[in-house]
């Protein structure tokens, strides 16, 4: 045991989402984590797409030793594959997501590319005794939708159950939500750190789990989730991508915290509860 | 010509695609009773088919209960036509207590009273209610030659009514509509579903299966509209909603929600014994196969 990392067995620790090159958002989001005393940071992929400069964010992770879960954007991207796997069915939804990648790829640095590569699909650890699996869209896929609305408690038993999980974290719907099942089992699901969450606000959002003092004398028990609203210098953001001429619609919903692309894949839940 | 033994081959030949683990259940709730004769139906609804009957919402329980065994993750309710079962509000209800659901209709009972109660069992429920409201065409030239005279005008009020309940329907669309496959063809259906007051217009667009009424109005399938096992790929394969779905009916479980009369693609009567392989020996599943469709939302 004395060989593993103390950071596979933090007792709080930071979880981001999909940072889609949002580098002001991820200081902040770090500087935010530590300040409230996470021993140790993770990020679950999707590090480009949608923002400007994407060698920016690798730097950034690693030199603030953030652990990093590969997302399909990194498989894409690392391979020089055609488009970003991101799952989207509708034209216009994947006409944008083109122009994401496009950009994404061709601004990539290569180192950056050797290192996406090498990330891991999946990764296991533990906090206060409970099984952690860390992963981009679900466990079973690297580019699978886990929505709140169409997510049910048996479904996401059974993803438990069949990885051998306590406790699953996923991003990829750029949306933040969470269940404790009746088994007490967590589902986790950390958002976004690259762009709002379609509510109208400009702020994004991580998760911070912890786990609590009391539950080592009881025995494993469902960690604390808080999940933490970012504010970051947006409007610095938006310069940044106007300068790089990446659409305006882009631009737009971090100025308004409203989604205007990439809509097709929502449920009609979440889609009812957005702008657009 | 669907089935397997018209094209001469025996069932081991076909590619087979495995069980990945069951995601989606269907159920026709209406079986193949519906109040339209559209001409493209892939399995001939009308006001008399009978071959599945309805379904009551005790014949449900059981396969509610063992799709929460096995950890399902969405239902689709549909027939024939689901407004037709007395029972469909429970129905749902009960469905979307387990998981989100949607239900295919053709639009023509969605009245306001409905559509109130739907906005009721929705909102009371965790999980997302998609209403799927079928158009044939830009107008009711197209769209009254396929499912009846007078049905587009009652399906857009359908519409238009959901609308005014806060849902976002999905509209969907059969490639019998000419053109609406390309980019100028989705576009004039956009415009069709802004002006008929869907703000945020949402559209499935879905091939014809050259099965049922269809093959009678277009053609059925040709013999060499098969799959072979060196023309498919394990991706390709994997992407089939047959590798993560089934099929109720009042006479057991299928395959699909496609081949719901083809005696072969029958697998049991309980869903847990029918997650194994399935040999893709029919037209239809070359439909599936090549154009990457799926009937999920």
């Amino acid at each position: 045991m004395s060989s593993i990392p103390a950071a596979l067995f933090p007792r709080r620790a930071a979880f981001f989402g999909g940072v889609y090159s949002n580098s002001h958002a991820l200081e902040e989001a770090i500087r935010d984590a530590r300040r409230r005393g996470a021993e140790a940071l993770f990020c679950l992929g999707d590090l480009g797409g949608f923002g400007p400069h994407p060698g920016r964010v690798p730097a950034i992770l690693r030199e603030h030793r953030v652990t990093v879960v590969q997302g399909n954007y990194e498989d894409s991207v690392g391979h020089d594959r055609p488009d970003c796997q991101c799952g989207y069915t509708d034209p216009r939804d994947n006409r944008f997501a083109q122009i994401a990648y496009d950009y994404t790829l061709l601004n990539t640095p290569a180192s950056c590319k050797s290192w996406y590569r090498s990330l891991v699909r999946t990764l296991r650890i533990e906090m206060g005794g409970r099984r952690l699996l860390l992963c981009h869209g679900s466990p079973r896929r690297q580019n699978e939708f886990l929505w709140r609305s169409t997510s049910p408690v048996p479904f996401l038993e059974r993803l438990l159950r069949d990885y051998e999980a306590d406790v699953i974290l996923c991003t990829h719907t750029g949306l933040h939500w969470g269940r404790t099942l009746p088994s007490g089992g967590q589902v986790i699901n950390v958002g976004a750190l690259g762009r709002p969450a379609n509510d109208g606000r400009t702020n994004v959002w991580y998760a911070l789990l912890s786990v609590g003092a009391a539950d080592e004398a009881a025995g494993p028990a469902p960690l604390a989730v808080e999940f933490v609203p970012v504010a970051y210098d947006h409007e610095r953001l938006a310069r940044e991508m106007r300068r790089e001429m990446l659409p305006e619609e882009f631009v737009e919903t971090i100025l308004t915290g409203w989604w205007t692309t990439c809509l097709e894949v929502l449920p009609a839940r979440e889609r009812e509860a957005g702008r657009f | 010509m669907n089935g397997p033994q018209e094209a001469g081959r025996s069932c081991d030949a076909w590619p087979k695609v495995e069980m990945t683990g069951l995601d989606t259940v269907w159920f026709y709730v209406a079986g193949t009773l519906c109040n339209l004769r559209c001409t493209h139906c892939f399995i001939s609804c009308s006001p008399d088919n009978r071959s599945h009957g309805m379904m009551t919402l005790q014949e449900m329980h059981p396969y509610l209960d063992e799709a929460e065994r096995l950890g399902v993750r969405e239902y689709y309710l549909t027939g024939g036509e689901p407004f037709l079962n007395r029972e469909i509000l429970p129905i749902l209800e009960a469905t979307l207590r387990q998981g989100p659901a949607t239900v295919l209709t053709n639009g023509l009972f969605l009245d306001q009273l409905t559509c109130r109660k739907l906005r009721a069992i929705a909102d009371a429920s965790d999980y997302s209610l998609d209403i799927r409201v079928s158009l044939d065409g830009w107008g009711p030239e197209d769209h009254d030659r396929i499912r009846g005279s007078g049905t587009f005008h009652r399906a857009v009020n359908g519409i238009r009514a959901l609308a005014e309940h806060r849902f976002l329907p999905i509209v969907t669309v059969t490639e019998a509509a000419e053109g609406v496959g390309g980019i100028d063809g989705r576009t004039r259906f956009l415009e069709l579903l802004l002006s008929v007051g869907l703000s945020r217009p949402r559209i499935k667009i879905l091939p014809l299966w050259r099965i049922g009424a269809e093959a009678g109005r277009a053609r059925g399938y040709e013999s060499w509209e098969r799959l072979s096992s060196d023309a498919t790929t394990p991706e390709g394969l994997a992407a089939l909603q047959c590798s993560s779905g089934r099929a109720v009916t009042t006479r057991g479980v299928y395959v699909c929600p496609i081949l719901i009369d083809e005696p072969g693609a029958r697998l049991g009567a309980r869903l847990e014994e029918t997650l194994r392989p399935f040999g893709l020996s029919y037209g239809a599943c070359h439909t599936c196969y090549v154009s990457g469709v799926t009937c999920r939302t």
